[in-house]
Protein backbone atom coordinates (compact mmCIF):
# COMPACT_ATOMS: atom_id res chain seq x y z
CA UNK A 1 0.00 0.00 0.00
CA UNK A 2 1.75 2.90 -1.43
CA UNK A 3 -0.70 5.95 0.07
CA UNK A 4 -1.07 6.66 4.14
CA UNK A 5 -4.23 5.15 5.23
CA UNK A 6 -5.66 5.20 8.59
CA UNK A 7 -9.12 3.30 8.39
CA UNK A 8 -11.66 5.27 10.54
CA UNK A 9 -13.14 1.88 12.29
CA UNK A 10 -10.06 0.92 13.85
CA UNK A 11 -8.44 2.14 17.21
CA UNK A 12 -4.90 3.07 17.32
CA UNK A 13 -2.28 3.08 20.34
CA UNK A 14 0.83 5.77 20.06
CA UNK A 15 3.04 2.96 19.28
CA UNK A 16 1.64 2.77 16.28
CA UNK A 17 -0.22 -0.34 16.44
CA UNK A 18 -4.21 -0.77 15.30
CA UNK A 19 -7.15 -2.71 16.98
CA UNK A 20 -10.23 -3.85 15.46
CA UNK A 21 -12.53 -4.02 18.14
CA UNK A 22 -15.93 -6.63 18.07
CA UNK A 23 -17.45 -7.05 21.29
CA UNK A 24 -15.02 -8.79 24.25
CA UNK A 25 -12.34 -9.91 20.86
CA UNK A 26 -10.39 -7.85 19.22
CA UNK A 27 -7.85 -8.47 15.82
CA UNK A 28 -4.43 -6.56 16.39
CA UNK A 29 -2.03 -4.87 13.92
CA UNK A 30 0.52 -2.10 12.77
CA UNK A 31 -0.45 0.96 11.21
CA UNK A 32 0.89 1.87 7.80
CA UNK A 33 3.03 4.28 9.39
CA UNK A 34 5.07 1.58 11.41
CA UNK A 35 5.11 -0.38 8.27
CA UNK A 36 6.32 2.32 6.14
CA UNK A 37 8.86 3.33 8.75
CA UNK A 38 10.17 -0.10 9.00
CA UNK A 39 10.67 -0.92 5.48
CA UNK A 40 9.98 -4.20 3.72
CA UNK A 41 8.98 -7.20 6.43
CA UNK A 42 10.86 -9.97 5.83
CA UNK A 43 10.40 -12.30 8.35
CA UNK A 44 7.47 -12.63 11.13
CA UNK A 45 7.86 -15.35 13.59
CA UNK A 46 4.25 -15.52 15.00
CA UNK A 47 3.66 -15.81 18.90
CA UNK A 48 1.93 -18.82 20.10
CA UNK A 49 -2.01 -19.35 20.60
CA UNK A 50 -2.32 -18.70 24.42
CA UNK A 51 0.24 -15.94 24.71
CA UNK A 52 -1.10 -13.19 27.39
CA UNK A 53 -0.92 -9.65 26.46
CA UNK A 54 -0.43 -6.87 28.21
CA UNK A 55 -1.17 -3.44 27.20
CA UNK A 56 1.56 -1.29 26.42
CA UNK A 57 4.16 -4.21 26.35
CA UNK A 58 5.95 -6.04 23.49
CA UNK A 59 4.05 -9.19 22.53
CA UNK A 60 6.06 -9.71 19.06
CA UNK A 61 8.15 -8.54 16.59
CA UNK A 62 8.75 -7.85 13.05
CA UNK A 63 11.88 -7.82 11.08
CA UNK A 64 12.79 -5.61 7.96
CA UNK A 65 16.55 -5.93 7.04
CA UNK A 66 17.69 -3.95 8.35
CA UNK A 67 15.85 -4.04 11.97
CA UNK A 68 13.89 -5.35 14.35
CA UNK A 69 10.70 -3.66 15.83
CA UNK A 70 9.25 -4.71 19.07
CA UNK A 71 5.24 -4.93 18.42
CA UNK A 72 3.04 -3.20 21.59
CA UNK A 73 -0.23 -4.75 22.79
CA UNK A 74 -3.13 -2.16 22.43
CA UNK A 75 -5.15 -3.86 24.67
CA UNK A 76 -4.45 -6.91 27.36
CA UNK A 77 -6.18 -10.79 26.36
CA UNK A 78 -5.01 -13.49 25.48
CA UNK A 79 -3.90 -14.75 21.79
CA UNK A 80 -7.01 -16.83 20.67
CA UNK A 81 -5.66 -17.26 16.59
CA UNK A 82 -2.64 -16.30 14.82
CA UNK A 83 -1.88 -15.13 11.31
CA UNK A 84 0.00 -18.15 10.20
CA UNK A 85 -0.12 -17.03 6.31
CA UNK A 86 2.53 -14.46 7.44
CA UNK A 87 5.29 -16.60 7.91
CA UNK A 88 5.57 -17.61 4.47
CA UNK A 89 5.07 -14.00 3.09
CA UNK A 90 5.93 -11.19 5.66
CA UNK A 91 5.52 -8.59 3.15
CA UNK A 92 2.07 -8.79 3.53
CA UNK A 93 2.07 -6.77 6.41
CA UNK A 94 3.21 -3.89 4.11
CA UNK A 95 1.04 -4.40 0.86
CA UNK A 96 -2.43 -4.91 3.14
CA UNK A 97 -1.72 -4.02 7.04
CA UNK A 98 -5.07 -3.51 7.97
CA UNK A 99 -6.24 -6.57 6.01
CA UNK A 100 -4.27 -9.79 5.56
CA UNK A 101 -1.51 -8.93 7.02
CA UNK A 102 -3.48 -8.33 10.53
CA UNK A 103 -1.11 -10.10 13.45
CA UNK A 104 -3.19 -11.84 16.14
CA UNK A 105 -6.53 -12.37 17.74
CA UNK A 106 -7.47 -12.06 21.47
CA UNK A 107 -10.10 -12.35 23.52
CA UNK A 108 -9.90 -9.00 25.85
CA UNK A 109 -9.14 -9.37 29.54
CA UNK A 110 -10.58 -6.07 29.72
CA UNK A 111 -12.53 -4.33 27.12
CA UNK A 112 -12.53 -1.24 28.89
CA UNK A 113 -9.13 0.17 28.25
CA UNK A 114 -9.97 0.53 24.33
CA UNK A 115 -11.18 4.27 26.10
CA UNK A 116 -7.33 4.53 26.60
CA UNK A 117 -6.97 4.44 21.96
CA UNK A 118 -7.13 6.69 20.01
CA UNK A 119 -9.59 7.28 16.61
CA UNK A 120 -8.08 7.74 13.63
CA UNK A 121 -8.25 11.18 13.63
CA UNK A 122 -6.42 12.10 16.90
CA UNK A 123 -4.18 9.09 15.93
CA UNK A 124 -3.21 10.84 11.96
CA UNK A 125 -2.92 13.99 14.39
CA UNK A 126 0.18 12.50 16.44
CA UNK A 127 2.23 11.41 13.03
CA UNK A 128 1.46 15.60 11.72
CA UNK A 129 3.66 16.88 14.92
CA UNK B 1 7.10 13.33 9.06
CA UNK B 2 8.91 15.88 11.27
CA UNK B 3 10.84 18.68 9.86
CA UNK B 4 13.18 20.26 12.89
CA UNK B 5 16.37 21.90 12.06
CA UNK B 6 18.99 19.41 11.53
CA UNK B 7 22.22 19.29 12.63
CA UNK B 8 23.66 16.13 10.26
CA UNK B 9 25.94 17.18 7.80
CA UNK B 10 24.57 16.40 4.16
CA UNK B 11 26.46 15.44 0.80
CA UNK B 12 26.19 17.49 -2.15
CA UNK B 13 23.49 14.96 -3.33
CA UNK B 14 21.17 15.76 0.03
CA UNK B 15 18.34 16.78 -2.31
CA UNK B 16 18.29 14.14 -4.78
CA UNK B 17 18.03 11.51 -2.56
CA UNK B 18 15.22 12.89 -1.11
CA UNK B 19 13.55 14.00 -4.68
CA UNK B 20 14.15 9.97 -5.41
CA UNK B 21 12.02 9.26 -2.03
CA UNK B 22 14.94 8.45 -0.08
CA UNK B 23 14.12 7.41 3.62
CA UNK B 24 17.55 9.57 5.42
CA UNK B 25 18.69 8.20 8.62
CA UNK B 26 21.11 9.65 10.79
CA UNK B 27 24.59 7.47 9.52
CA UNK B 28 27.79 8.76 12.17
CA UNK B 29 26.73 12.44 12.48
CA UNK B 30 25.74 12.20 8.39
CA UNK B 31 21.89 12.02 6.86
CA UNK B 32 22.22 9.32 4.70
CA UNK B 33 19.88 7.67 2.14
CA UNK B 34 19.43 3.81 3.51
CA UNK B 35 16.86 3.13 0.92
CA UNK B 36 14.58 4.28 -2.12
CA UNK B 37 12.16 2.05 -2.66
CA UNK B 38 13.64 -1.46 -0.61
CA UNK B 39 16.70 -2.89 -0.06
CA UNK B 40 16.23 -5.77 -2.05
CA UNK B 41 15.12 -4.28 -4.76
CA UNK B 42 18.30 -2.33 -4.80
CA UNK B 43 20.32 -5.01 -3.61
CA UNK B 44 19.21 -7.36 -6.57
CA UNK B 45 19.71 -3.86 -9.00
CA UNK B 46 23.50 -4.10 -8.09
CA UNK B 47 23.59 -8.16 -8.51
CA UNK B 48 21.86 -8.05 -11.61
CA UNK B 49 22.82 -4.99 -13.82
CA UNK B 50 24.01 -1.67 -11.86
CA UNK B 51 23.35 0.73 -8.77
CA UNK B 52 24.61 4.15 -7.63
CA UNK B 53 25.50 4.88 -4.06
CA UNK B 54 26.30 8.03 -2.67
CA UNK B 55 29.33 7.66 -0.14
CA UNK B 56 30.48 11.12 0.18
CA UNK B 57 30.14 10.34 4.30
CA UNK B 58 33.34 8.63 3.81
CA UNK B 59 36.24 10.96 4.59
CA UNK B 60 39.75 10.99 3.12
CA UNK B 61 43.41 11.98 4.52
CA UNK B 62 45.78 13.29 1.83
CA UNK B 63 49.42 12.22 2.97
CA UNK B 64 52.26 13.91 0.91
CA UNK B 65 55.40 15.13 1.01
CA UNK B 66 59.53 12.99 0.56
CA UNK B 67 58.34 11.44 4.13
CA UNK B 68 55.08 10.54 3.23
CA UNK B 69 55.63 6.59 2.36
CA UNK B 70 57.44 6.88 5.90
CA UNK B 71 54.43 7.67 7.86
CA UNK B 72 52.29 6.07 6.18
CA UNK B 73 54.40 2.38 6.70
CA UNK B 74 54.52 3.25 10.23
CA UNK B 75 50.49 3.92 10.32
CA UNK B 76 49.18 1.30 7.87
CA UNK B 77 49.29 -2.41 8.10
CA UNK B 78 49.80 -3.44 4.60
CA UNK B 79 53.65 -2.91 3.26
CA UNK B 80 52.59 0.79 1.43
CA UNK B 81 56.04 0.35 -0.87
CA UNK B 82 54.73 -2.06 -2.77
CA UNK B 83 51.90 0.11 -3.81
CA UNK B 84 52.73 1.31 -6.89
CA UNK B 85 52.20 5.28 -8.31
CA UNK B 86 47.94 4.76 -9.79
CA UNK B 87 47.14 1.47 -7.59
CA UNK B 88 45.16 1.10 -4.31
CA UNK B 89 45.74 -1.13 -1.31
CA UNK B 90 43.81 -1.97 1.50
CA UNK B 91 44.91 -2.22 5.24
CA UNK B 92 44.02 -2.11 8.88
CA UNK B 93 45.00 0.86 11.46
CA UNK B 94 46.45 -0.76 14.56
CA UNK B 95 47.05 0.33 17.86
CA UNK B 96 50.03 -0.68 19.74
CA UNK B 97 48.00 -3.59 21.56
CA UNK B 98 47.00 -4.80 17.59
CA UNK B 99 43.19 -3.13 18.36
CA UNK B 100 41.84 -1.95 15.10
CA UNK B 101 41.56 1.64 15.13
CA UNK B 102 39.98 1.20 11.02
CA UNK B 103 40.03 -0.31 8.06
CA UNK B 104 41.10 1.78 4.95
CA UNK B 105 41.70 1.69 1.35
CA UNK B 106 44.84 3.87 0.24
CA UNK B 107 45.52 5.38 -3.56
CA UNK B 108 48.67 6.34 -4.65
CA UNK B 109 47.56 9.30 -6.60
CA UNK B 110 51.36 10.31 -7.34
CA UNK B 111 55.42 9.53 -6.38
CA UNK B 112 54.57 11.03 -2.84
CA UNK B 113 51.07 11.62 -2.96
CA UNK B 114 48.61 9.34 -1.54
CA UNK B 115 45.04 9.21 -0.66
CA UNK B 116 43.52 7.91 2.12
CA UNK B 117 39.75 6.83 2.66
CA UNK B 118 38.43 6.51 5.75
CA UNK B 119 35.31 5.36 7.44
CA UNK B 120 32.57 7.96 8.38
CA UNK B 121 32.58 7.49 12.19
CA UNK B 122 36.12 7.41 12.54
CA UNK B 123 37.64 9.98 10.22
CA UNK B 124 38.65 12.32 12.67
CA UNK B 125 40.41 9.81 15.26
CA UNK B 126 42.17 8.64 12.24
CA UNK B 127 42.89 12.56 11.20
CA UNK B 128 44.37 12.94 15.03
CA UNK B 129 46.52 9.66 15.00
CA UNK B 130 47.68 10.53 11.73
CA UNK B 131 48.62 13.97 12.43
CA UNK B 132 50.13 13.09 15.78
CA UNK B 133 52.37 10.46 13.92
CA UNK B 134 53.36 12.99 11.46
CA UNK B 135 54.58 15.67 14.05
CA UNK B 136 57.99 14.03 14.02
CA UNK B 137 58.77 14.18 10.46
CA UNK B 138 59.66 17.02 8.86
CA UNK B 139 58.66 16.75 5.18
CA UNK B 140 55.06 15.31 5.28
CA UNK B 141 51.61 16.95 5.05
CA UNK B 142 48.72 15.21 6.42
CA UNK B 143 45.70 17.03 4.85
CA UNK B 144 41.73 16.57 5.64
CA UNK B 145 39.94 15.83 2.45
CA UNK B 146 36.73 15.35 3.75
CA UNK B 147 35.09 18.39 2.13
CA UNK B 148 37.17 18.51 -1.01
CA UNK B 149 35.20 15.20 -2.42
CA UNK B 150 32.36 13.95 -3.25
CA UNK B 151 32.35 9.97 -3.52
CA UNK B 152 29.96 7.76 -5.41
CA UNK B 153 29.93 3.71 -5.71
CA UNK B 154 28.88 2.39 -9.32
CA UNK B 155 29.00 -1.37 -9.10
CA UNK B 156 27.29 -4.03 -10.84
CA UNK B 157 27.95 -6.54 -13.88
CA UNK B 158 26.75 -3.42 -16.04
CA UNK B 159 28.80 -0.24 -13.94
CA UNK B 160 31.76 -0.51 -15.73
CA UNK B 161 29.75 0.13 -19.37
CA UNK B 162 27.23 2.54 -17.91
CA UNK B 163 30.94 4.70 -16.81
CA UNK B 164 32.54 3.86 -19.83
CA UNK B 165 30.20 5.55 -21.73
CA UNK B 166 31.13 8.83 -20.84
CA UNK B 167 34.81 8.62 -20.53
CA UNK B 168 37.20 10.54 -22.61
CA UNK B 169 39.07 7.08 -22.02
CA UNK B 170 39.15 3.54 -20.62
CA UNK B 171 38.80 2.79 -17.13
CA UNK B 172 41.44 2.12 -14.47
CA UNK B 173 41.58 -2.25 -14.06
CA UNK B 174 40.31 -3.58 -10.62
CA UNK B 175 42.92 -2.28 -7.75
CA UNK B 176 44.31 1.05 -9.98
CA UNK B 177 42.99 4.13 -10.33
CA UNK B 178 43.34 7.46 -12.72
CA UNK B 179 41.87 10.49 -13.07
CA UNK B 180 39.22 10.80 -16.16
CA UNK B 181 36.73 12.78 -17.34
CA UNK B 182 33.33 11.95 -17.48
CA UNK B 183 30.88 13.27 -19.46
CA UNK B 184 33.59 16.94 -18.72
CA UNK B 185 34.12 16.20 -15.09
CA UNK B 186 37.12 15.48 -13.51
CA UNK B 187 36.87 12.83 -11.78
CA UNK B 188 39.33 10.29 -10.08
CA UNK B 189 38.55 6.62 -11.19
CA UNK B 190 38.95 3.53 -8.57
CA UNK B 191 38.41 -0.01 -9.41
CA UNK B 192 37.51 -0.67 -6.03
CA UNK B 193 33.95 -1.60 -4.33
CA UNK B 194 32.46 -2.63 -0.96
CA UNK B 195 30.19 -5.23 -2.80
CA UNK B 196 31.49 -8.22 -4.64
CA UNK B 197 30.37 -7.13 -7.80
CA UNK B 198 32.68 -5.46 -10.52
CA UNK B 199 32.33 -1.54 -10.71
CA UNK B 200 34.15 1.41 -9.86
CA UNK B 201 34.15 4.38 -7.21
CA UNK B 202 34.12 7.64 -8.53
CA UNK B 203 35.80 10.65 -6.18
CA UNK B 204 34.43 14.09 -7.66
CA UNK B 205 34.30 18.00 -6.78
CA UNK B 206 31.07 18.57 -4.51
CA UNK B 207 29.76 20.93 -7.20
CA UNK B 208 29.75 18.74 -10.02
CA UNK B 209 28.16 15.93 -8.22
CA UNK B 210 24.85 16.41 -8.94
CA UNK B 211 25.74 16.67 -12.81
CA UNK B 212 27.50 13.37 -12.52
CA UNK B 213 25.41 11.85 -10.37
CA UNK B 214 22.19 12.52 -12.77
CA UNK B 215 23.66 11.35 -15.94
CA UNK B 216 25.04 7.89 -14.09
CA UNK B 217 21.54 8.14 -13.44
CA UNK B 218 19.59 8.32 -16.74
CA UNK B 219 21.92 5.83 -18.54
CA UNK B 220 20.49 3.07 -15.72
CA UNK B 221 22.31 3.06 -12.55
CA UNK B 222 19.97 2.10 -9.56
CA UNK B 223 19.93 4.84 -6.54
CA UNK B 224 20.49 2.21 -3.71
CA UNK B 225 21.12 3.23 -0.11
CA UNK B 226 23.27 2.24 2.92
CA UNK B 227 20.71 -0.48 3.48
CA UNK B 228 21.71 -2.61 0.39
CA UNK B 229 25.39 -1.54 0.81
CA UNK B 230 25.10 -3.64 4.22
CA UNK B 231 23.30 -6.57 2.71
CA UNK B 232 25.68 -6.92 -0.43
CA UNK B 233 29.35 -6.22 1.89
CA UNK B 234 27.91 -8.89 4.24
CA UNK B 235 27.01 -11.77 1.45
CA UNK B 236 30.48 -11.31 0.42
CA UNK B 237 31.72 -11.33 3.83
CA UNK B 238 33.53 -7.67 3.56
CA UNK B 239 34.38 -6.54 6.97
CA UNK B 240 32.04 -3.22 8.37
CA UNK B 241 34.14 -1.50 11.33
CA UNK B 242 32.21 -1.01 14.47
CA UNK B 243 30.94 -4.00 13.54
CA UNK B 244 33.03 -6.56 12.46
CA UNK B 245 36.04 -4.57 13.65
CA UNK B 246 36.71 -2.73 16.85
CA UNK B 247 39.73 -1.83 19.35
CA UNK B 248 38.59 -5.10 21.28
CA UNK B 249 40.29 -7.60 18.64
CA UNK B 250 43.02 -7.91 16.22
CA UNK B 251 43.61 -8.43 12.73
CA UNK B 252 44.73 -12.02 12.72
CA UNK B 253 40.79 -12.71 14.59
CA UNK B 254 39.33 -10.27 11.88
CA UNK B 255 40.94 -13.26 9.21
CA UNK B 256 42.72 -9.76 7.86
CA UNK B 257 46.45 -11.12 8.47
CA UNK B 258 46.88 -11.08 4.41
CA UNK B 259 47.22 -7.42 4.81
CA UNK B 260 49.30 -7.32 7.47
CA UNK B 261 53.17 -7.30 7.35
CA UNK B 262 54.77 -7.27 10.14
CA UNK B 263 58.17 -6.72 8.87
CA UNK B 264 57.23 -3.16 8.07
CA UNK B 265 56.94 -2.71 11.96
CA UNK B 266 53.99 -0.74 11.89
CA UNK B 267 52.60 0.38 14.98
CA UNK B 268 50.96 -2.71 16.09
CA UNK B 269 53.42 -5.21 14.25
CA UNK B 270 54.42 -6.76 17.35
CA UNK B 271 51.06 -7.31 18.67
CA UNK B 272 49.96 -8.62 15.42
CA UNK B 273 53.24 -10.84 15.13
CA UNK B 274 52.24 -12.09 18.67
CA UNK B 275 48.90 -13.32 17.59
CA UNK B 276 49.84 -15.22 14.30
CA UNK B 277 52.53 -17.31 16.06
CA UNK B 278 50.19 -18.03 19.00
CA UNK B 279 47.23 -18.54 17.01
CA UNK B 280 44.14 -16.18 17.86
CA UNK B 281 42.34 -17.23 20.85
CA UNK B 282 38.51 -16.26 18.65
CA UNK B 283 38.14 -16.28 14.84
CA UNK B 284 35.44 -14.17 12.87
CA UNK B 285 33.57 -17.28 11.07
CA UNK B 286 30.84 -16.05 8.45
CA UNK B 287 27.43 -18.14 9.17
CA UNK B 288 24.10 -19.20 7.48
CA UNK B 289 21.31 -20.29 9.50
CA UNK B 290 19.40 -23.79 8.73
CA UNK B 291 16.00 -22.25 9.47
CA UNK B 292 13.43 -19.45 9.99
CA UNK B 293 15.08 -16.13 11.79
CA UNK B 294 17.44 -13.72 11.62
CA UNK B 295 20.55 -13.16 13.90
CA UNK B 296 21.68 -9.61 14.48
CA UNK B 297 24.53 -7.49 16.16
CA UNK B 298 25.49 -8.96 19.62
CA UNK B 299 23.42 -12.11 19.53
CA UNK B 300 25.30 -14.58 21.99
CA UNK B 301 26.57 -18.00 20.50
CA UNK B 302 26.49 -20.58 23.14
CA UNK B 303 29.36 -21.94 23.99
CA UNK B 304 31.07 -18.38 23.60
CA UNK B 305 31.55 -15.74 20.54
CA UNK B 306 28.94 -13.43 19.56
CA UNK B 307 27.52 -12.29 16.38
CA UNK B 308 28.78 -9.23 14.64
CA UNK B 309 26.68 -8.78 11.73
CA UNK B 310 23.70 -10.40 10.72
CA UNK B 311 20.88 -9.47 8.18
CA UNK B 312 18.69 -11.69 5.94
CA UNK B 313 20.31 -12.25 3.03
CA UNK B 314 18.60 -11.25 -0.29
CA UNK B 315 20.06 -13.73 -2.95
CA UNK B 316 19.89 -16.33 -0.24
CA UNK B 317 17.08 -15.79 1.03
CA UNK B 318 18.26 -17.03 4.66
CA UNK B 319 19.51 -15.64 7.59
CA UNK B 320 23.63 -14.94 7.42
CA UNK B 321 25.86 -12.83 9.27
CA UNK B 322 29.30 -12.47 10.80
CA UNK B 323 30.78 -14.24 14.14
CA UNK B 324 33.53 -14.16 16.44
CA UNK B 325 33.82 -17.44 18.04
CA UNK B 326 36.32 -19.86 19.52
CA UNK B 327 38.52 -20.90 17.08
CA UNK B 328 38.05 -24.98 17.72
CA UNK B 329 34.64 -23.70 16.30
CA UNK B 330 35.83 -21.90 13.18
CA UNK B 331 35.57 -24.73 11.05
CA UNK B 332 33.53 -24.63 7.92
CA UNK B 333 30.57 -27.30 8.75
CA UNK B 334 30.19 -26.42 12.45
CA UNK B 335 27.50 -26.26 14.06
CA UNK B 336 26.42 -22.66 15.54
CA UNK B 337 23.30 -22.07 18.37
CA UNK B 338 22.78 -18.61 18.51
CA UNK B 339 20.34 -16.84 20.80
CA UNK B 340 18.73 -14.55 18.86
CA UNK B 341 16.69 -12.63 21.63
CA UNK B 342 15.83 -15.35 23.45
CA UNK B 343 15.40 -18.13 21.18
CA UNK B 344 17.80 -20.46 20.52
CA UNK B 345 18.40 -20.95 16.33
CA UNK B 346 20.96 -23.18 14.57
CA UNK B 347 23.14 -21.89 12.29
CA UNK B 348 26.13 -23.24 10.47
CA UNK B 349 29.49 -22.37 9.63
CA UNK B 350 29.89 -21.59 6.07
CA UNK B 351 33.06 -20.88 3.98
CA UNK B 352 33.67 -17.55 2.87
CA UNK B 353 32.04 -15.67 0.67
CA UNK B 354 28.77 -16.88 1.52
CA UNK B 355 27.46 -15.52 -2.04
CA UNK B 356 29.54 -16.29 -5.00
CA UNK B 357 28.25 -15.46 -8.76
CA UNK B 358 26.59 -17.75 -10.22
CA UNK B 359 25.57 -19.37 -7.14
Amino acid sequence: MAQASYPDDLLYHAEHDWARIEDDHATLGITWYAQDALGEVVFFDPPTVGTILTKDASYTEVESVKAVSDVVAPLSGEIVEVNDALGENPATINEDPYGDGWLVKVRLSDPSERDALMDAATYKATLAG
Amino acid sequence: MSSEPSTLRRTALFDRHVAAGAKMVDFASWEMPVQYHGVREEHMAVRGACGIFDVSHMGEIETSGPQALELLQRLLSNDVSKLPVCGAQYSVLCREDGGVLDDLFTYRLDVERYLTVTNASNHVQDLDWFRKHADGLADVTVEDQIGSWTMLAVQGPLAREIVQAISDSPLPERMTIGTRRLGGIETLVCGTGYTGEDGVELLCKPDDAVELWDDLVRRGAVPAGLGARDTLRLEVCFHLYGNDLSLERGPIEAGLGWCCKEDTQFIGAQAVRAVRDSGPSEKLIAFALDGPGIARQGNPIAGGGEVTSGTLSPCLEVGIGMAYVPSAKAVTGTRLDIDVRGKMRSAVVKDKPLYRKGS
